[in-house]
């Protein structure tokens, strides 16, 4: 129905983007009438989302034309804003977004960088890009579970954290149980991805092989090496950021100060 | 420093001067000096948001003091390490917060924190001391609100501290309970001479239990003096 309106391929995807977009309002909206208020949050994400990607699109344009080093400071960028985000998840637990950035920046950009020197992806821009951004953005959303729940965990076990501190405990194994459940619990959409792939979704850049014309069978290939380098970054992203957290939670005489009434 | 009645200086186990700790911008601790000295039960009495348990939590660096100072033994206790000083200043919570497992491993947790283990005579000793004897291999999770609060109070004193800060053992326990582990703190205190101090919102806990009493209200120390000249009889 859509592309009998519009004749020019922009205004024909800006037509499909505001009908995703009042879908996406109108369950905000039933959520508002539950009392579950997500509108602002949700109306900045939409137009921030759009704007960004769009302006990532333009970019990419540009980059087509560029170097193939060029790429290097694209995804550096990425980890950046990537860093920033995800550190949102850990309020008030002071230094998070550098755990966050030199976490995602050890975790995403040692398996891009060592699967790029492998020759698993391809140094053209047009696939280290796509391939970089998907293993970053998994590493921060990642990233930022682990904090989150690292974080509600440490503020649910505040009492038992002040009680091994008060017998003389170090404060880093006083919150190990609580890092190691972060970790395991920041993985399982990682996990879950691996283990519904091709069952339960078919993800676009399999769909996208297919649309371009690769065999089908080595885009299915293809789609598996990106989502098991995707739960290597996330994993490593996932340790690193949990391990680098711990310390940060207490002050340099061993205090708890991470606190409900923060 | 305000004078402690009766208590010559150098018979002060743990001394504060001028102790504060200020919480954005409201000083919920203010310049409190008070000394307690060796083997007695201290009382520090007062309403709810007295800064009472705050200045307890000052007294072993749980919390950051903000200003003032305190000496552990004459020694500033910035000067020793937290690990150590917490160990030498133990601790009991109204809560018990008695970790998973059973009753000996809770025991086990603060010499263990040393790299020591803690010999299970030793453990059947305290277990003795605090009314409990053959309960090691029970689960903390089968205990009664009392005898969670005696295994902390056997907890803490495994690693034989120095002094004991003991804040609102009984208020979360009923009246029974309450009896129980109050005669076991005037037990351990008679019997062992702990120097310790009991933050109480209760002053006739503070009647039964302590010799001298400070009274706090809105952070700072109203009073300070034995317990009848403080509370009366």
């Amino acid at each position: 129905m859509l592309k009998s309106l519009f004749h020019s391929q922009i205004a024909f995807g800006l037509a499909q983007a505001a009908i995703a977009s009042v879908l996406a309002l109108a369950v905000i909206l039933l959520a508002r009438r539950r009392n579950i208020h997500l509108e602002s949050d949700a109306a900045i994400a939409l137009v921030r989302g759009l704007v960004q990607i769009v302006a990532v699109g333009s970019i990419l344009v540009l980059l087509l034309k560029a170097p193939r080093w060029s790429s290097v400071f694209l995804l550096a960028g990425m980890i950046l804003a990537a860093g920033s985000i995800s550190a949102r998840r850990a309020k008030n637990i002071p230094g998070a977004q550098k755990v966050s950035t030199y976490s995602i920046a050890a975790g995403a950009g040692l398996v891009t960088a060592v699967m790029t020197w492998a020759g698993v992806i391809d140094t053209a821009i047009t696939s280290l890009i796509p391939v970089g951004s998907m293993i970053i953005a998994n590493a921060m959303n990642t990233n930022g579970l682990a904090l989150n729940r690292f974080r509600s965990e440490v503020l649910a076990h505040a009492g038992e954290i002040e009680t091994a501190l008060a017998l003389g405990a170090a404060p880093e194994n006083t919150v190990a149980s609580y890092a190691e459940s972060s970790i395991h619990s920041s993985l399982i959409p990682a996990i879950d991805n691996l283990r519904s792939l091709g069952i339960v979704w078919i993800p676009g850049l399999m769909t996208g092989m297919l649309l371009s014309g690769s065999s089908p069978l080595y885009a299915a290939i293809y789609q598996f090496v990106v989502i098991a380098m995707i739960l290597a970054s996330s994993g490593l992203t996932s340790l690193l950021s949990t391990m680098m957290i711990r310390a940060h939670v207490f002050s340099p005489a061993e205090q708890l100060l991470l606190k409900e009434s923060l | 420093m305000n004078a402690s009645p009766g208590v010559p200086p150098d018979a002060a186990v743990l001394r504060t001067e001028r102790l504060g700790r200020r919480v954005g911008e409201v000083w919920i601790v203010s310049e409190i000096s008070l000394a307690v000295q060796r083997g007695e039960l201290l009382g520090v009495v007062g309403p709810s948001g007295s800064g009472k348990s705050s200045f307890l939590r000052l007294l072993n660096r749980l919390d950051e003091p903000t200003s003032g100072m305190v000496f552990l033994e004459d020694e500033d206790y910035r000067r020793i390490p937290p690990r150590q000083l917490r160990r030498r200043i133990g601790m009991v919570t109204q809560r018990p917060f008695l970790f998973p497992g059973d009753i000996a491993s809770n025991l086990r947790f603060g010499p263990a924190q040393r790299g020591e283990t803690l010999p299970d005579n030793e453990i059947a000793g305290l277990l003795e001391r605090v009314g409990l004897p053959g309960f090691a291999s029970r689960n903390v999770a089968n205990l009664s609100g009392g005898e969670q609060q005696r295994i902390s109070l056997a907890r803490a004193l495994a690693n034989r501290p120095e002094v004991l800060l003991l804040d609102e053992p009984t208020s979360a326990l009923d009246e029974q309970a309450k009896a129980g582990v109050e005669q076991l703190i005037r037990d351990l205190i008679n019997q062992s001479s702990l120097t310790s101090v009991l933050v109480t919102h209760d002053r006739d806990q503070a009647r039964r239990l302590c010799r001298r009493v400070a009274i706090l209200e809105a952070g700072r120390l109203l009073q300070l003096g034995t317990t009848q000249e403080v509370l009366g009889a």
